[in-house]
């Protein structure tokens, strides 16, 4: 019996089954829902996963520690930067890698561009979601400036590989900078405009606020972490007092708000994307000439041991284990992906609600599918 | 003019309606094709405009091919019927959605003398028609045997009666002044009294929310959900007719504007009673008609603006709007209407 069956012998009289995804306009990827109905009402959710997995702890047990790097990008593919970093780290923590200080700095940059072009991403694809197609549309155009600006560092637009053991790939040049300071002079004011689009309107509000509220006991029990578990107040960001970059000599503030609902995801969000900014300018001001990689061994060996290490993805706490047999290979690699425990509360979010709401709550929780089954 | 020249073909009245009828049918379907046409490619082009995008530029001179392409791609689709699917109602479906706003249009006034035919209940006609197209929308959703499609015309039924209510009873406001229900006498009214917009402002909005609702247009196109109801209830129709259902949501459109401007923007009149032609000549009626459609494209391009701006309503959202606003509204509006034309007219 498969799962599908054994729900449908669930069944009461007046209940159906209704099966969202994996083909669906607003599942954001391969996600299939098994939604049990009454009505339009919804009585339970049951996701299906596994669609996009692809094994990639695995196979980085099977590659050198350098070659595991294009694996992550894969993961989370709208926050590759992070991954790559999370997978850095790991692996600088077990070889004991001083990394440079202008290599740090041009990581924060990246980083927090990535995360800004993930966060616009997933408000187009809200907008979408309740039926605001220009916003999709918006969001997509900002996204747009910042892919070119990261581009222009590492060469890519999606996958980028930049951040390598060590530091990061190349030097960021003038064209960069200059690029990055005019959307730094830009984007504040289109913030403002999505705003005006989408969260004023009233009918947004409607359909966000009191949707999917939750309360902390669910989300620590679940494991919620970023900015979902932020919109409940809970000020948790693993960038302050944060040991693996230098994010304490920077001055931001951490988005949180006390609205637990679709509406406080919202917010969060978007007052993430400001907050991103203000460290991409300021750590743009802090940036010294150096060199961006440090000298090391041309085979990369660390010695017997395990490291852990966890960052601030745009979707919440990325995890990386990683442990060393001394070969040139990590011995086990075992990545904490966000969106899988953020994904898991689906069910308690969307119960009582109606489908209409089941699609606002998927998209409020921005799940990547590609970091759900990795 | 096409009565005179029945009339030439033969002497015999029911011969010769017959005639008539063919003539102006083939005359509307061929105008409204072509409207419609030019419709989408427009709505294609204004939701570029409003999306800092460029919209369909490739096929034809400014991509004003785009629709003919479009066309001939639906046309030579395969037309798949499911094995689950009730044959006979899953083909009627597409036919009633398309004739029913079709057949409106005999009765709607183009301009001074450009009408089908002008008969006394022809507001009872419209709406009788327009709640007749919900029935195309149902059927479809039920003989797809598809869960998606039957939420979707749940929802078109629920939505589409509720708001015929308010839409109705703002009419009623105009009525009490206007007395009559032939469309063309109502323009004439105009003509002698000014639009009714001027003193029927709530109607009218009230009036035009409650359209932009029956033709399922954002932010009420609950029905076709794509994020939620992949494609309501024409999710498992394919190739023409498809765009059949597509056509009949565009002509319904156009019929609530062209509604719309002859209730309460006078019809083909011009702004400010300005007349360049004399009454009765052909440029008159010329005239006229570029009014009218100019008021419609204006009303057309409003709807295209709510799509392309509003996130979309939420099914209980929509119908607490339409009970607990609308209506109250419309029934304030209503009896305001009726104390004021009472001291109006005397």
């Amino acid at each position: 019996m498969n799962f599908e069956e054994k729900l449908a012998a669930q069944l009461k009289p007046e209940e159906y089954l209704i099966n969202i995804g994996p083909q669906h306009p607003s599942t954001h990827g391969v996600l299939r829902l098994l939604v049990t109905l009454e009505g339009e009402i919804i009585n339970n959710v049951e996701p299906d996963i596994g669609y996009l997995h692809r094994c990639f702890e695995k196979i980085c047990e099977n590659r050198t520690y350098p070659m595991g790097i294009p694996m992550t990008d894969r993961m989370d593919y709208l926050g590759a930067m992070l991954n790559n970093l999370g997978y850095a780290l790991a692996a600088e923590k077990l070889g004991d890698i001083e990394v440079p200080i202008r290599s740090q700095w041009i990581r924060i940059i990246v980083c927090e561009l990535n995360r800004i072009a993930s966060h616009l991403l997933w408000l187009a694809a809200f907008g979408a979601d309740t039926g605001a197609l220009t916003m999709f549309m918006f969001g997509l155009r900002e996204r747009e400036m910042v892919l070119d600006i990261l581009e222009q560092a590492s060469g890519s637009r999606l996958t980028y590989g930049y951040i390598r053991i060590g530091g990061v790939a190349k030097d960021i040049d003038k064209t960069f900078i200059k690029k990055t300071k005019e959307f730094i002079n830009i984007f504040p004011s289109k913030l403002k405009d999505y705003e005006t689009l989408l969260g004023g309107n009233p009918i947004f509000q409607r359909r966000t606020q009191g949707v999917g509220t939750m309360n902390l006991e669910t989300a620590l029990s679940y494991g919620i972490t970023g900015p979902m578990l932020r919109s409940l107040g809970v000020k948790k960001d693993l960038r302050k007092n944060c040991s693996y970059l230098p994010y304490d000599e920077l001055d931001f503030e951490v988005a949180i708000n006390n609205h637990p609902d679709c509406y406080g995801r919202y917010l969060v969000r978007i007052k993430e994307m400001g907050e991103s900014l203000k460290i991409v300018e300021q750590a743009l001001e802090k940036l010294q000439d150096g060199e961006i990689m440090p000298k090391m061994k041309p085979i990369f060996k660390p010695k017997k041991g395990e490291a852990y290490i966890k960052i601030e993805a745009p979707r919440g706490e990325f995890g990386v284990f990683m442990e060393s047999d001394g070969k040139n290979k990590p011995y086990r690699v075992k990545f904490r992906a966000p969106s899988f425990s953020n994904l898991s509360v689906i069910n308690e979010l969307a119960k009582g609600g109606l489908i209409a709401d089941l699609i606002v709550i998927l998209g409020s929780i921005d799940i990547v599918l590609g970091d759900v089954d990795r | 003019m096409i009565l005179k020249l029945a009339s030439s073909i033969t002497a015999q009245p029911f011969l010769q309606s017959l005639i008539y009828g063919a003539i102006c049918s083939t005359i509307i379907l061929s105008v409204c094709a072509l409207c419609v046409m030019s419709l989408i490619f427009l709505e294609r082009k204004v939701s570029a405009w409003m999306q800092s995008r460029l919209g369909p530029n490739r096929v034809g001179p400014r991509g004003l091919l785009q629709m003919v392409a479009d066309g001939i791609k639906l046309i030579r689709k395969e037309d798949i019927v499911h094995d689950q699917a009730m044959k006979f109602l899953f083909n009627l479906a597409p036919c009633i959605a398309v004739a029913a706003p079709f057949a409106a249009f005999a009765t709607i006034p183009f301009s001074e003398n450009v009408q089908v035919v002008d008969f006394e209940l022809g507001i009872v006609y419209v709406f009788a028609l327009t709640g007749f197209s919900i029935l195309g929308i149902l059927i479809a959703g039920y003989a797809s045997v598809n869960r998606y499609s039957l939420l979707g015309a749940l929802r078109a039924t629920a939505q589409m009666i509720s708001y015929e209510i308010p839409m109705i009873i703002a009419l009623l406001g105009v009525l009490c002044f206007t007395e009559t229900l032939s469309l063309r006498e109502t323009v004439i009214y105009q003509q002698t009294n000014g639009w009714n917009i001027l003193y029927a402002p709530i109607s009218f909005i009230i009036f035009f929310i409650a359209a932009t609702a029956e033709c399922n247009r954002a932010p009420f196109d609950l029905v076709e959900a794509e994020s939620e109801l992949v494609a309501g209830f024409h999710t498992e129709y394919a190739g023409i007719k498809f765009a059949m259902f597509f056509f009949g949501e565009y002509v319904a459109m156009m019929l609530a504007c062209s509604i719309t401007v002859i209730l309460f923007l006078g019809g083909w009149l011009a702004p400010f009673g300005f007349l360049p032609f004399a009454v009765g000549s052909i440029l008159y009626t010329v005239w006229g008609l570029f009014w009218f459609v100019s008021k419609v494209a204006f009303l057309l391009f409003v709807m295209m603006w709510f799509r392309w701006t509003f996130p979309r309503l939420r099914i209980d959202q929509l119908m607490v709007f339409c009970w607990k606003v609308l209506i109250p509204f419309s029934m304030v509006n209503l009896l305001i209407m009726a104390v004021l034309s009472t001291f109006i007219k005397g």
